[in-house]
This record gives structure tokens, sequence and C-alpha cells, in this order.
């Protein structure tokens, strides 16, 4: 019994670290599908982006993980803007299709980027000595760093919440999303909404990528190979929505850390089958508005 | 209805435009001299380009794999980021049969066809229901299921180790596989042509018609009485079956069976052929996919870096400037 | 509504790009003179096994950059790189016929994975063209193609020394954690082999997902287990980076748990990675880069020149590197000229008693490599760096797996 328990409380534990960064990265996916209409697959770049600058920072002039991790966050998102003016607002609204080959050429371009500047290792990441080691819980180990994700990932998610509920940019989002045509008619100035929404969307991701450079590791096919993961928690939680994303990076978190522990043999496939079912039951997601 | 003018008289043929909405018809669906071109320029390559045959033989293949992405994506408007799916399963029935001692290559394919259909009915009979992203979704889902029980199968898949050992056998018990991939090319280039009456048959049918009629205005045919949701799901079934009969031919010519066949990877590089030859115009996938492939094989000698690159910036480019592909640009410019 | 017309301008404007790309292509290749050696190289140098393909292409293209001059007068190796862009048997096996078909190579040489390799080999045997194996590692594809020669290792030949010398040195028990995937269950068996034929007990084994594993909860099982000693293996690089953070961040060595493991979790190029982590974790492997052999003192001296002092080789580039040199010695002794028979027959009795790994030779019944097996353990060096001091040797080690298993 103590047994079961003990191994509850070691997937719960991993399986929200994981949870927590999957969020962080997707929420801003999110609202940029459901609110500009744009199916942005490059989303993971910024995440990449935010974890290159970071490590590149620590390693390479030495500065503190704060620090870096700040820089690498508004760096991102002031790219990002960046990238919508120019590039993306072309498109809200239009062809899927169109959307799909843009972004994907957007990842091609980052893979090879990635490659010439940073060459295909994985790059290492040292948590601060204030976050390493272990903490006790219940008589087992757990890494100090991720609890200290947790602890950040569910700060940030009530920050989230609350601006969403209690600031005007929040409803201004809110309003948006649920009807863009009359929120553009009552004054909204959806166009520098969107930017701003974007730039916290990839600011967020910038964060996630960095925070979670343990778990996702950060080398040149990182776009690629976690889009899957990122559009899983994307279409399960229901586009334009921020709480719907969050209980789908749950579920996927906890139980991919879950099918891993007790059936390692079969890798993603109970994951991807309950995503299935969940899509089938609800192919607007568990919160989807959009 | 009023009279159905030919919207673009200027690519229609001859000047004078018919009153006749079914002489007009007719005369657009009709076969031209000009549509054996292809055809032609592909027997020229045959004598010119010697060295090239195994290459050319998975282009042709690929031609036939992007003409069904078309039938799917183009006409009846489904986008889908599972294609593979198809091919993969294909390709591994296929693979399965020569491996284990019924090497003859036509019945290969027709089984082929039949498996990939059959996937492709029952999963489309259960995604087709939704539209937009949680339809994209839910193709990707299930080609990464897939994926995930292939490589689960390894006793019967190979897994990660591809599937090894078939034999394929040579056709009509005289034409071996051999080395330089000649007997591969006209084998390939035969099907390709038949794959492709076939869907030329489909799009200039009413039944084509009728899909484009749903991906234009759903709302408008249900209205009509079109059986939108079974025609949508036969079409996606046939698609499926043209979509494993190409996976089942670069089966048998490289005689070797690998993941990838079914991954993500495969998926997303053969839209990105028939996007940037031209979605829905039965052709783009005879222009996106030589272009593609010979521009990767030409890239092989360089840096592979650089390939992503250059094709990440084409496919920015293609967008920005050349939206519907090359076949886009130049209806575009020819209707100016 | 859109209608679709005039299929026959389009079918024209189709026909002309096809034409149009098809002029593209480069007139067919030019018969390769009689004293160029046309070597046709398959490695992966993009996709998740870059880094090792990189190394490989490095340690190969250094040694032929050394010895060129060694070569007789008029007689050129000319290389012919191809990236096969990861686990892709299909692509890997259309690369090899497009070198031997169009390019006209008269060896093959490379390939990082053995799924791949595995896809090349019957190829080799019809065409009749000698493929160098500088890496790929799955025990029976010496015997898919009567022209294939191995240089780089087997996890058999690593594991079973590493299982024997844990049996020997006070680890009685041991629980089993390999990836999932051939190399894995090639490490697997040898290393039960080793380990129960000198008395150990293997207490269970455990498979680790090949994509995207995520080590603390899998590591955290077998923790529960409380076991001696766990022999790990999984691809080197990011994966084993991973795996030793896991292991640090469980405390599993403070839980009194010895770790066994091989060359490839404790991979030379990524040691300055993992921090203090990997110190005292015994392994044995074929080659490392702190080991004080004079051929390997004027490796490394090349090396650094050549890729800066910041470089650091492996045993995927001696792989090349030996490979190359079993070719540049083929094309000293045949003065460029040989039949693929010919080739084999030189190449299977091939020794090289001066690599930087020691002394190595063909096993000209097998066609797989002998070497020395080491048993390494990390240390901290003078500079303060960490690396594998080799403190053990099993001399001269056949493939067990093909010794165990004879062909029927």
């Amino acid at each position: 019994m103590a047994q079961i328990l003990s191994a509850a409380l070691s997937i719960g534990f991993h399986g929200l670290a994981f949870a927590m960064v999957l969020y962080l990265i997707s929420v801003g996916l999110s609202v940029t599908m459901g609110l500009m209409g744009f199916v942005n697959l490059a989303h993971g770049v910024f995440a990449m982006a935010g974890g290159y600058v970071m490590t590149g920072l620590m390693s390479r002039l030495g500065l503190p993980f704060a620090l870096a991790l700040a820089i690498a966050v508004t760096g991102v998102a002031l790219a990002s803007v960046v990238f919508e003016r120019l590039l993306y607002r072309r498109f809200y609204g239009g062809a899927e299709l169109d959307q799909v080959l843009l972004t994907m050429g957007l990842i091609f371009i980052s893979v090879a980027v990635a490659k010439h500047f940073f060459g295909s290792q994985a790059q290492a990441m040292q948590p601060p000595l204030a976050l390493s080691g272990r903490i006790d819980l219940a008589g087992r180990d757990f890494p100090a760093y991720r609890g200290f994700l947790i602890l950040c990932g569910a700060a940030l998610v009530t920050a989230l919440w609350l601006g969403l509920e209690r600031t005007r940019f929040g409803a201004q989002i809110r309003a948006a999303v649920d009807n863009l045509r009359m929120a553009q008619s009552v004054g909204i100035d959806t166009s520098l909404l969107f930017t701003f929404a974007f730039a916290l969307g990839s600011g967020l991701a910038a964060l996630g990528g960095g925070l979670g450079a343990d778990i996702l590791a950060i080398d040149p096919n990182y776009a690629l190979e976690n889009l899957v993961y990122f559009l899983i928690v994307v279409a399960v939680g229901g586009l334009g929505s921020i709480r719907g994303p969050f209980l789908a990076a749950l579920l996927l978190g906890i139980g991919d850390t879950a099918f891993k522990y007790l059936l390692p043999e079969f890798g993603a496939f109970f994951i991807y089958a309950i995503a299935m079912g969940i899509l089938l039951w609800r192919p607007r997601g568990l919160f989807g508005r959009a | 209805m009023a009279t159905a003018r030919p919207v673009r008289a200027g690519l229609s043929g001859p000047a004078a435009a018919s009153r006749d909405p079914v002489e007009s018809f007719v005369r657009r669906h009709r076969s031209r001299p000009l549509e054996a071109l292809p055809w032609l320029i592909a027997i020229a390559c045959y004598f010119a380009f010697p060295d090239y045959d195994a290459l050319g033989a998975q282009i042709f293949a690929t031609i036939l794999f992007a003409l069904s992405l078309d039938l799917v994506l183009g006409y009846a408007g489904i986008v889908t980021l599972g294609h593979a799916a198809f091919f993969g399963t294909g390709a591994y029935a296929a693979g399965l049969l020569a491996a284990h001692g019924w090497g003859e290559p036509l019945t290969g394919l027709c089984i082929a066809a039949i498996v990939a259909g059959l996937l492709g009915l029952a999963t489309g009979a259960l995604i087709l229901r939704t539209t937009g992203l949680s339809l994209l979704m839910q193709t990707l889902v299930v080609s990464v299921m897939l994926y995930e029980a292939a490589n689960k199968a390894r006793p019967i898949t190979g897994g990660d180790d591809g599937l090894q050992g078939m034999q394929v056998w040579p056709i009509f018990g005289r034409l071996p596989f051999d080395l330089f991939g000649r007997t591969a090319y006209w084998y390939c280039l035969a099907i390709l042509f038949l794959g492709w009456l076939m869907a030329r048959q489909i799009v200039h049918s009413a039944f084509g018609r009728s899909l484009v009629g749903m991906r234009e205005n759903p709302a408008r045919m249900h209205a009509l009485g079109a059986p939108v949701g079974r025609r949508r799901l036969i079409l996606y079934t046939i698609a499926a079956a043209l979509a494993g009969i190409a996976g089942a031919l670069i089966a048998q010519i490289t005689q070797v069976v690998g993941l990838s066949s079914l991954g993500l990877d495969r998926s997303g590089a053969v839209l990105i052929m028939l996007i940037i030859g031209g979605v829905g115009r039965l052709y783009g996938a005879f222009i996106g996919v030589p272009l593609y492939m010979i521009a990767q094989d030409r890239f092989a000698e360089l840096d592979p870096t650089e390939w992503y690159f250059w094709i990440g910036l084409l496919m920015v480019l293609v967008v920005l400037f050349a939206r519907g592909g090359v076949l886009g640009l130049v209806q575009s410019r020819l209707r100016q | 509504m859109r209608l679709r017309g005039g299929f026959g301008k389009q079918g024209w404007v189709a026909a002309a790009a096809l034409a149009g790309s098809a002029v593209a292509l480069p007139p067919v290749a030019q018969i390769a003179a009689a004293q160029t050696v046309k070597v046709g190289i398959i490695l992966s140098y993009s996709g998740s096994f870059a880094e090792q393909g990189e190394e490989i292409d490095r340690g190969l293209k250094l040694y032929l950059k050394e010895h060129e001059k060694d070569l007789p007068p008029g007689v050129k190796v000319e290389l012919v790189t191809r990236d096969d862009t990861g686990p892709n048997p299909e692509l890997a096996k259309r690369l090899a016929q497009e070198l031997i078909t169009r390019e006209h190579v008269q060896l093959l040489a490379g390939e990082v994975l053995s799924p791949n390799a595995a896809a090349i080999a019957p190829l080799t045997a019809e065409a009749k063209v000698p493929f160098v194996l500088m890496n790929a590692a799955g025990v029976s594809i010496p015997r898919m193609s009567p022209y294939v020669v191995r240089v780089s290792f087997t996890q058999w030949q690593m594991s079973m020394p590493m299982g024997e010398w844990a049996a020997e040195n006070g680890i009685k028990s041991a629980h089993i954690a390999v990836t999932d995937f051939i190399a894995g269950h090639d490490a697997e068996g040898g290393f039960t082999k080793g380990f129960t034929d000198h008395g150990g007990k293997i207490l269970g084994t455990t498979y680790f997902p090949v994509t995207n594993p995520d080590y603390v909860p899998l590591l955290q099982r077998i923790k529960d287990a409380k076991p001696e000693a766990v022999f790990m293996f999984m691809p080197g690089g990011k994966q084993a980076t991973a795996a030793m953070k896991a292991w640090s961040d469980l405390g599993m060595k403070e839980a009194g748990i010895k770790l066994v493991t091989l060359q490839d979790v404790m991979i030379d190029d990524e040691l300055p990675n993992m921090g203090e982590l990997p110190l005292g974790v015994v392994s044995s492997g074929s080659y490392s880069t702190a080991a004080n052999r004079p051929a390997n003192k004027a490796f490394l001296a090349m090396w650094n020149q050549e890729y800066g002092p910041q470089a650091i080789p492996d045993f995927f580039t001696i792989g090349g590197w030996d490979g190359m040199a079993a070719i540049v010695d083929l094309v000293k002794a045949t003065k460029g000229k040989f039949t693929a028979d010919e080739a084999m027959d030189f190449l299977k009795n091939w020794k090289n008693p001066d690599s930087p790994r020691g002394p190595i030779m063909i096993d000209p019944n097998t066609r797989d490599i002998i070497q020395n097996i080491y048993i390494r353990r990390v240390e901290k060096q003078d500079d303060g760096k960490l690396a594998n001091i080799e403190f053990a040797t099993f001399p001269m080690v056949k493939d067990p797996w093909k010794e165990l298993n004879p062909p029927k």
C-alpha cells in the first residue's frame, strides 16, 4: 500500500512539473490560435529561442539564472512582435494551408539557424545552486528544481487567470475571442491587442523553454520534436482558452509520466489514444470557444 | 440557375464561350493532346538520364501520393497532417506480404490498396464529422498513434530497425527489379498513369464537382440535399487507397520499409510538395514533387543544414508571393 | 464558385516545369579515372544523430588529410558524402544505390545506425561493393553480405567484459536498464551472459522508451527496488546526460547503488556537460580520449591542431579514423586498382597495431573487429576536467555473440 502511495506521489510530482512546462509553452499557442485564428506551428521556435538565449547567456557570459531567463523572455517577446507585424498578420483569418506552410517554413529555417550557430548538441543547463539538490517529501527524495518548476508554474497560472479575469486587457482578449467583430465595433483596437497577446504568448513560451530545458532538451530539432505535444495540449484544451490547456497539460503531463512509469514499453501510445478520445467526444476541446 | 459561363474564358481553350452549359462542360473536361506532354517527358527522361532511374521511380510514386492528397485537400477541402498513415499502411502491407513469402508485386499493390482503404474508411467515419483545427489534430493523432503502434509491434514490423527480408518477385514473372532501378522506373510510371486516370475521372465526374461544391459552400450543398458526409468519406477512402498504393510502390522498389513511412515528416513533406506545386489543380503534384525531390537530391551533396534553410525560405516565399503554388502563379499570369 | 478549366494549358505548364527542372540535373557523371578511388560515405549529418555522424566524418577526413601523402603517386581517394538524416533504412538504401549506380563508387563506408546499415548490406552483395562499417554495431550485419567489414565494435563485445568484470569485482546482483531498441537488447544480452557466467544474479530489467524518455520516473522505479548495482545503457549524447542528471537528482549514489555502463553513456565529449555527476562511474569501452598510449597522443595532437583545442574526439571519431585507415591501406597495397573480391581479401585480414585505441585487427572468419576492451573509471585529472581512465584490459576480444551463435 505504501508502495502504491509512494509511486503515486512520484508520478504526481514529476507529472506536475512536466505539465507546468507544457502549459507555459502551450498557453500562448492557444491564445494565438483562438484569438487570431492563426495556426502557428512554429510556436515551439519561440520556446526553443528562449532556451538557447538563456543557456547561451549563462554559459558564455556567465550570467546568473534569473537574469539570463529574464533577458531571454523579454528578448524573444520583442522579437516575436517583429514577426507578428511583418509576417503573421497578413494571414490572420486566412486559409489554414497558407498558415501551415508559412509556419513550417519558419520551423525549417529555425532548425538550420540553430544548428549553424549552436551545433547539434543539446544545450546543457545547470540550475542555480539554490535550486539544486533534493527535497524530502513523505520519505522520498525529489529533485528540488522540479519543485521549483511546480511552484513557478502555479504562480504564473494564477497570475494569468487573474489577469484574464480582472484586468482590462484580459477583458479585451476575452471579448475578442468570443466575437471579434463586436469587439472591434465597441472600439477595441484589435490590431494592437493581437500584437500584445502574441508577445505575451511568445514570452511565456520562451519562459517555458528556458525553465523546462531540463525536461525538454534544447537542440535544433526542438520545434519539430515537441510539436505534437504542444498541439495536443492546445487542441484538447480548446482554442482561445486559458484554463483548457491547463487541464490538458495536466492530463498529458501526468498521464505521460504515469504511463512511462507503469508501462514504459508502450511509449506515448496511450496518451495519444486518450487525446483522440477527448477530441472525438469534444471536438472543440475541453473548454473550446472559438 | 442562369447559364453557366466559364469563369476563366482565357484558359478554356477556344475563345468563343458557348452559351450551352453542357457543351462547355464537355469541352472543358475533354482530354487535350497537350495533357500527354508530362508522360512524354517522363519517357524521354528515361533515355536522357539513365543514371537517375531510381530517383525517377521514387518521384513517380511520390507524385501518386501527392495526387491522393490533392483529392483530399484540394477537392474535398480536408486539411490533413496525417496522410502518411495510409502511405505507411500500404507500405507495410506490401512489405509484410513480400517478407512472408508472397512477393508478387501487382497483387501486393491491390492488397495494400485494400488495407489502406479500409483504414481510411474506418478513421474517416470516425473523424470526418468535424472540421478545422480539431480535424487537423485528429488526422495528426491517428497517424502518430499508428506510428507508435508500428514501433511497438517490433516482432511484426521490425520497429526502428525497419522491415527487412522482403523478396519481391519479378513483374509478370519476367521483369526483375534490378539494382539500377530500370524496372522500377516503368513500373511506377505505369501505376502513376493508372492512378492519375482514376483521379482525373473522379475530379471531372459529377461526384467530383459536388465535392468542390461541398468545399466551397457546405451549407448550400446540405440544403440541396447532397449527401455531404457520405461523399467526403468515399473520397477519403479512395484517396487513402491511392496513398496506400504509393506506399506499396516505394516498399516494393526499395525492398525495405521503415517507420519513417508513417511519420509526421512524411505527411509534412508531401503536403509541402503539393502546396508548392499548387493545390486543387490536379497537376500541382506533377510540378511540386519533382521540384522538391530533385532540389533535395542536388542539395544532398552540400551541407544538409543548408537544405533545411533553403526549403524553409522557399516555403515562406511561396506563401508570401505565390499563393496557390507554381500553378497558381502561372494561372494568374496567364489571366492577365 | 471557381471552376477549373483548361487542363490542356496546365498540362503544358506542368510539362515545361518538369523539363526545366530536368535540365537542372547535371550531366551524367564522368567515369572516374583509373587512379581515383571513389569512396561513398553515408552518415547522419542531420537529425537526432547528427553529432555522431559529424564525429565519424571528422575522424575519417582527418586521417585522409594526414595520410594523403602516403598514397602511391598518381593515386587519389575521392570522398562522396551523403546524409541519411537519421534512422531511415529506405533512404539509406536509396543513397547507397545511387552512390553505386550513379557515382560509381568502388567502396562504401560509414553508417552510424544499424537499421540503415542492415538495409544497405544486401545491396553490397548484389552489386559487389565492399562496405566498411564505421559505427553501426548490430551483431549480425557482417553476416548479411560477404562484402561487409566492420571496424567499430559490437555491443556484445563491450558489455560481456563489463558483466564479467562486475561479477569478479564485488558486485553480486544487478538490475538492468536499457533503451528498448536492438543495441539496448544486445547490451543486455552481453552483460547478462558475462555477469551470470561469473556468478552474478540479475534482479530485473527495465526498458527505456527510445524517444523522449524522461528518466526521472523511470529511475525512481528502479531506486524503489533497491538493487546493489544498475547496468545502464542508452544512446550517447543528450539522452545519456539526461539520465545522469536524473541519477544524481534522485540520489542514487547516496542510496548506495553502483552504476556500471558502457562507453556510449560516458562518452568523452559529453563529459564536460555532466559536471561532477559521472565521477567514479565504471564503464567498458574501446576508446578513451585520455588513453596514455603514444599513438593516441599523436592522434590528439593532430586532432587539436585541425579542430581546435576545445574539440574532443570520442569512439565514433576513432571508428571513422580506423575505417579510413583500412581504406587507405587497401589503396596503398593495390595501387588503387582492385576488384571487389581482392578488396575483401585485403580488408578481412587487415590489422592496425598502432591505432589510437590500441592494437586492432579484423577477424577473417567473421569480418568483424577484434580489439582490446578497457574497463575505465571516471576520474578528475590535474586540470580539473573529468576523463575516462583505463585501468583494466580484456585483450583482443572477438565478438562473443558470433562465437556463441555460429552460422547455421
